[in-house]
Formats: structure tokens, C-alpha cells, sequence
């Protein structure tokens, strides 16, 4: 098993968001994680990439047999595992072409590998750009810097394809996007899929799912996984809502 | 930024400490300790100088004598006691040099871990230096170079001897002995510098350098430059500043003129690295610089470019004298403090011409216990007619021991002048510092992305080869800055 989460607990402040939540991914598949706000969805995301300031009092985290929760979040990302972030932050005068070169070199770095060069890079860059249909321009300019919110999420999925990760979190990466935005990310996701890796997408609507066909959808509510299906979960949750839902937990 | 550069650089931020904190052993030749008019007539006697040039160090010296030592900057500092400093210290001249091979080959070695040659290596990257190691010039290169163009650059010395006319007509032009205390002091007792002529129309070939180091304990460092361009001429000077490390505190006092006649242009760099102290705060050097320049001519323009990481003490304010109408001047600056470092720099704009324009850019990085204050004055005389300035002033915290402080002083005079203003203040944020890490990149090397990248717009105006040390010394300088 790729990733392996069991009976996690997460705490932020002294407040218990996630109350024992157990989650298994294998390499080759797309799970979704749905369910209404402020349950728990991106705190898992930020558990998982080991977030500062969001406290596992209980539990494990289980990633390509190791059990990461006391590694730093540069050390899983070099690990393998990516976080496409929900508001990705802007950094003032850094051009996204050295950001992205800085971040191969590290995970090369990590793994005993040269530095990257210049013309393999060049390379990569350009392939990347077309799969997620960005501009050249937008590389040249600072990391996310001036980007509307389409071109941010785009860009999230251009350093997803460049870093080539073993597991990807999407969290809430359809949120703000207009249809075509949605379909550009969509597309670049697919493409990326393989076998070898695996992806978990949080979301709030099944709209992305429409694109993205998962394997699994899990409902996470109150901190914890309450409900896990196929792909039809995410149809009948838009149907319905996350009342009924609410409503079996408390049967 | 070269990619390939940004990365040698941050790999470098994890393993250096101060990397220039070596010491040459050569045998110095030094004055006894201590100030008084003795002293002053020693080094001009040891300089074999002339009549003029003595009497004008002993008016500078009993000036000095009538001054206070300032206090109205943003630092504190135990008392600097002027008696017990070495004022003149030249590396012991074995016999007259016939070449470079001739030269002592600790001192080429010194000039190696600096990372300066004076050999061909420099000709291909274009660079003609000036080595001021401890208050003498030792050798300078390029001089035929430059000569073919009619271009002067040669150690203040050699130049009181070679071209006292110039040297009489411009030493103290702009910064009269009577400027300020430290001038008084460095106009009293310097010892060597650099002096650059660029005659009417020339575009000089080379970017000229100068490196500045501190070797000899006890010595104070009392360099002068020089700097005149004639009528539409052009020259870009470059200034590097390194010390080794020591556990007293040692005192650097310089001064810097600049005169720029019609249509010339002077680009001035500096890479400010003399030893900032342990992170206990113990040693340092102490940096006391009058730099100014006096555009003089219509059209005439003066840039200066400051990237200040250095020293335990730094107040340094680059100016600008617009006295020509049409004429510019601008201020880019960095400057980092970490430890308990201190620095209070900025800048003045004199606007005195017609349709003078001023720019200052300075960006202020404040980490550890240090203070870190911007104190710039923009001055627009009644006849300056339409002149403008654009004043940008910006300060970024790493950690919350650390201050950074703007003192903007506006005075203008002529109603059709536009002066404008903006100032910021930011922390890195852990949102910043998470994405980066998120992409497996660590806490010490985003650091030194997100600074680099602040910094970038007064990078940008540092020539090459200087931007890309001045980069390393931005990552350095914040190393361990955070956790």
C-alpha cells in the first residue's frame, strides 16, 4: 500500500478536527474525499504533508513503508508526496523557472542525483507547460504572483507534472475555476495518471469528478471517514446533499 | 537570475560561516598606536607625500579634533577609543617588484581566497582591479588598458604623486574635511584608495574594482576614492569589502566623491561583507562611510547600488548632489542584519537643478536581534524647478527579536516639485515558507529564495559577477536565521 492512515487524530489548537480516521491508497488509484465544510478535509491534507502547527495526538501515517508523521514536510515532499495547494501563495521576485529548478534540485539532492541539466530542464519545462496549457509567459513571472485564480490552479498541476510525485492531494483545486479552467486541470491529471502513482482528491461538489473518474469516494464528516463507495457516491451526494448523510450517523 | 548560480548559492547557505575569516601572515610595516599630529605626519611621511597634501591632513586633523563623535544614528556601541587604534599598517615592501611573480605569495594567496586574481583570469572577464589589502594599494591591473582610453585608475597614492592637479582641483570637493567626524578623521589619517579619471567622451572598457579588506589587528581602514567623470563620459565601479575575523572590533572610516560633469554617467557598486561579529554580537567592524557624489554637470546621472551585509556597525548614507539641471541620481539598497548587527543607511537626494530627478529604492532584511533602519533625506531646493523623486522604502522581519525602523526626512522648497514616498513592512510568512517546503524545498534554502527574490529589483542593477556574490551573501548572512 502506497499510503496507509490509521486511526489519525489531529488536533489544531487543542481542538480534535480529525477523530480517527483510516484511509488506505494502492498506486493506480484516484480516491475522492467529499463531504461538507469544516470536517476535516484539509486538515488531513495538511497531517499528511506535516503542516506546522497541526498536532497528530494519536495514530499513523504510513507512506512507501515508512511512517512519516515526524519527518519534515520537505523530506515527504521529496518523499513523493505532493500537495496541490487551495490557495497557493504568492512569492514576490522569484520566477516560477528558478522555483521550479530549486525544487527538482532538492528532490535530486535527496535522492543522490546531480543537479539537473540546464537543457534537460529547458526541456521538461516545455512539455509540462503544454500539458497543463500554460502560457510560456507565465513561467517567467514570480511564483503566482499577478495570477488570476484559474492560472494559480493551472500552475499547481504544471509543478505536479514537473515533480512527478507518487502521490498527489488536489485539495479543492475546482474550487473558483470556470468550466474550461476545470477541464485544462482535468485533462492535465489524466495524462498524469498512471500505475505507478496514486491521487487523492478533495472536494466539495462532484464537478471535478466528472472529469476526473475516481476509483473511491469516501464521505469524511465530523473528523472521521463515514461512508465509502464508487464513483456513483459522488452522484448521489450532488442528488441529495450530506444531510442524509448527517442524518444515518446519527440513526 | 542565472538558475545554475541561484543553485550553488543555496547549497552554499547550509555550510559557510563567515568564509573570509582568515588572516595573512605577512609582516606588516605599522604606525605605533594611537592619534596625534605625529601620526598624521608619519603616514604622510611614509606615502612620501607633498608639502600640500600634508597640510591638508593636518587641517583635516585639528578639525577633527574640534568635532564630537555623532550620535544621532540608530545604533549603540560602546565608546570607540580613537587612542588605541592603529592608524597606518602597509604590508613590508621586501624590495621594488618587477611582476606579479615578485609578488608575496601569501599575499597572492589572500587575494585567491578572496576570490580576486591579478592575473589574466580577470582580463577575460573583463575586470580591472585595484587591491587596497590594509591601506595600501598593492598592485593594480589593466592599467595599459585603460591608459590606451586615456583613463586614470590607479591607487590614491600613486595619483597625489602622478596627478596632483587633479587631485588638488577635486579631494574635497564634495566631501570637504569638514563634512562630518568621520570625514574630519579619514581626511586626517587615510592611507591609500583608488582614484579613477575618465576623460571627456570615453566609455570606459572595463567595469573597475576595487577590493577592500581589513587584515592587520587594531588597524582602522581609512580609504579614499575618488571618482571623475568628465563630459559625457561613463564608468561603472565596483567596491567589494571583506575583513578577517577577529574578536575586537575594528574601525572603518571611508570616504567616497564622485563628480560627474555634463552628460556623464556613474554607476557605483558596492558588496558590503566586512565581518559582522559572532552571534553573541562579540567583534565586528565598525563602518563609518561618507559616500556622496556631486552630479555637476546637465544631464549628468550618478547611480549608486549598495548591497550591505556586512559589519557589526554600519552608517553609510550614499548621496546625491543634483546640481545639474536634467541631472539624476539614484539609491538602490539592500541591507541585511542578523545577530545583533546594526545598521543605519539610506541615502540623501539634493535636488538643486532644474528638472533633477531622484530614485531611491531600499529594501531593509532585519533577522536575529539586529536593528535594521533606513534613514534617507530628500532636499529640494527653490530652484529646482519640476524636479521629482520616487522614494520606496521596505522592510522584511525574519523573527520577532528584530527591528526595523524608517526615519524619511522631506524637505522641498519649490512648489512644482513631486516627491513620493511608500514604504512597507513584511515577514516572511509560514505560508511562504510551507509552499516551499511543500515542493521539498528546505526551510534554510527557501529563506534564501524569498529574500533573493525581495531584493531582486536592487540585484538586478548590481553588473553580473556582483550580483551573483551578493546573492551567496544574502543567503549567508541569514544563515541559521530561523528555528
Amino acid at each position: 500500500m502506497l499510503l496507509n492512515i490509521k486511526n489519525l487524530h489531529v488536533e489544531i489548537d487543542g481542538k480534535e478536527i480529525i477523530k480517527g480516521l483510516n484511509l488506505g491508497v494502492n498506486k493506480g488509484e484516484v480516491h475522492a474525499i467529499m463531504g461538507p465544510n469544516g470536517t476535516g478535509k484539509s486538515t488531513l491534507a495538511a497531517a499528511i504533508t506535516g503542516r506546522e502547527g497541526y498536532d497528530i495526538t494519536e495514530g499513523e501515517i504510513w507512506f512507501k513503508g515508512t511512517n512519516i508523521i515526524e519527518m519534515d514536510p520537505d523530506e515527504r515532499a521529496n518523499l513523493g508526496i505532493f500537495l496541490s495547494f487551495q490557495y497557493p501563495v504568492e512569492i514576490p521576485g522569484v520566477s516560477m523557472t528558478n522555483f521550479m529548478r530549486t525544487a527538482i534540485n532538492a528532490k535530486r539532492e535527496y535522492n543522490g542525483q546531480p543537479t539537473i541539466p540546464a537543457g534537460e530542464f529547458l526541456k521538461m519545462m516545455e512539455e509540462k507547460k503544454n500539458l497543463v496549457e500554460i502560457h510560456s509567459k507565465l513561467t517567467n513571472r514570480s511564483v503566482n504572483e499577478g495570477f488570476s485564480g484559474g492560472e494559480k490552479k493551472r500552475n499547481e498541476i504544471f509543478q505536479m507534472a514537473m515533480l512527478e510525485p507518487s502521490l498527489a492531494i488536489l485539495d479543492e483545486t475546482d474550487s473558483g475555476l470556470d468550466i474550461d479552467a476545470l477541464k485544462v486541470v482535468a485533462k492535465g491529471v489524466n495524462q498524469l495518471r498512471s500505475q505507478e502513482n496514486a491521487f487523492v482528491i478533495i472536494t466539495h461538489y462532484q464537478r471535478l469528478l466528472d472529469y476526473i473518474i475516481p476509483d473511491f469516494v469516501h464521505v469524511l464528516y465530523d473528523g472521521k471517514i463515514v461512508k465509502t463507495g464508487g464513483k456513483n457516491l459522488a452522484l448521489e451526494l450532488e442528488a441529495k446533499g450530506y444531510e442524509w448523510i448527517k442524518e444515518q450517523q446519527f440513526v | 537570475m542565472d538558475v545554475t548560480n541561484s543553485d550553488n548559492i543555496l547549497e552554499q547557505v547550509t555550510t559557510s560561516e563567515y568564509k573570509y575569516g582568515f588572516y595573512t601572515d605577512i609582516e606588516n610595516d605599522m604606525a605605533p598606536v594611537g592619534l596625534n599630529e605625529s601620526t598624521v605626519r608619519l603616514i604622510s611621511a611614509k606615502k612620501l607625500e607633498p608639502e600640500w597634501m600634508l597640510e591638508f591632513r593636518l587641517k583635516a586633523f585639528r578639525h577633527w579634533q574640534s568635532l564630537q563623535e555623532p550620535e544621532w544614528a540608530h545604533i549603540h556601541y560602546p565608546k570607540i577609543n580613537y587612542q588605541d587604534i592603529i592608524y597606518y599598517a602597509a604590508p613590508k615592501k621586501k624590495k621594488e617588484l618587477a611582476s606579479l611573480d615578485e609578488v608575496d605569495p601569501e599575499l597572492l594567496e589572500t587575494f585567491n581566497k578572496l576570490g580576486i586574481s591579478l592575473d589574466e583570469q580577470k582580463m577575460l572577464s573583463g575586470v580591472a582591479v585595484d587591491a587596497v589589502i590594509d591601506s595600501v594599494s598593492v598592485k593594480t591591473t589593466f592599467q595599459d588598458t585603460l591608459a590606451r582610453h586615456g583613463i586614470i585608475f590607479c591607487s590614491f597614492s600613486e595619483a597625489v604623486r602622478e596627478h596632483p592637479e587633479l587631485i588638488k582641483k577635486f579631494m574635497g570637493s564634495v566631501v570637504p574635511y569638514t563634512d562630518n567626524y568621520f570625514a574630519a578623521l579619514n581626511s586626517a589619517v587615510f592611507s591609500d584608495g583608488s582614484f579613477c579619471y575618465i576623460p571627456e567622451g570615453v566609455r570606459c572598457p572595463l567595469e573597475l574594482s576595487t577590493y577592500f579588506r581589513i587584515n592587520a589587528a587594531n588597524t582602522g581602514q581609512f580609504e579614499r576614492t575618488l571618482i571623475v567623470a568628465e563630459k559625457g563620459s561613463y564608468v561603472s565601479y565596483m567596491e567589494g569589502c571583506t575583513a578577517p575575523q577577529r574578536d575586537e572590533n575594528q574601525l572603518h572610516a571611508a570616504i567616497v566623491e564622485i563628480i560627474a560633469m555634463d552628460d556623464a554617467e556613474v554607476k557605483y557598486s558596492t558588496v558590503q561583507n566586512w565581518y559582522p561579529g559572532d552571534k553573541e554580537g562579540k567583534g565586528g567592524v565598525y563602518n563609518f562611510v561618507t559616500k556622496r557624489g556631486l552630479c555637476k554637470g546637465k544631464r549628468s546621472k550618478i547611480a549608486w547600488t549598495q548591497v550591505e551585509t556586512g559589519s557589526a556597525i554600519t552608517w553609510k548614507y550614499p548621496s546625491c548632489v543634483l546640481m545639474g539641471d536634467n541631472s539624476i541620481g539614484e539609491f538602490y539598497s539592500v541591507a541585511v542584519t542578523n545577530n545583533y548587527q546594526q545598521a543605519d543607511t539610506g541615502t540623501k537626494m539634493i535636488h538643486i537643478g532644474k528638472n533633477t530627478r531622484s530614485t531611491i529604492i531600499s529594501k531593509g532584511i532585519s533577522a536575529g536581534k539586529s536593528n535594521n533602519s533606513y534613514r534617507g533625506l530628500v532636499k529640494i531646493l527653490s530652484g529646482a524647478t519640476n524636479s521629482r523623486n520616487f522614494s520606496q522604502c521596505d522592510s522584511l522581519l525574519l523573527g520577532d527579536k528584530c527591528g526595523a525602523h524608517t526615519f524619511p526626512y522631506i524637505e522641498a522648497k519649490n512648489e512644482s516639485s513631486i516627491i513620493e514616498h511608500e514604504a512597507t513592512t513584511s515577514k516572511i510568512s509560514e505560508d511562504q515558507l510551507f509552499y516551499c517546503n511543500q515542493r521539498g524545498i528546505d526551510t534554510e534554502k527557501a529563506i534564501g529564495l524569498i529574500v533573493n527574490g525581495y531584493a531582486k529589483e536592487v540585484l538586478n542593477k548590481l553588473p553580473m559577477e556582483f550580483a551573483v556574490e551578493a546573492q551567496k551573501l544574502l543567503a549567508i548572512t541569514l544563515e541559521g536565521s530561523v528555528g
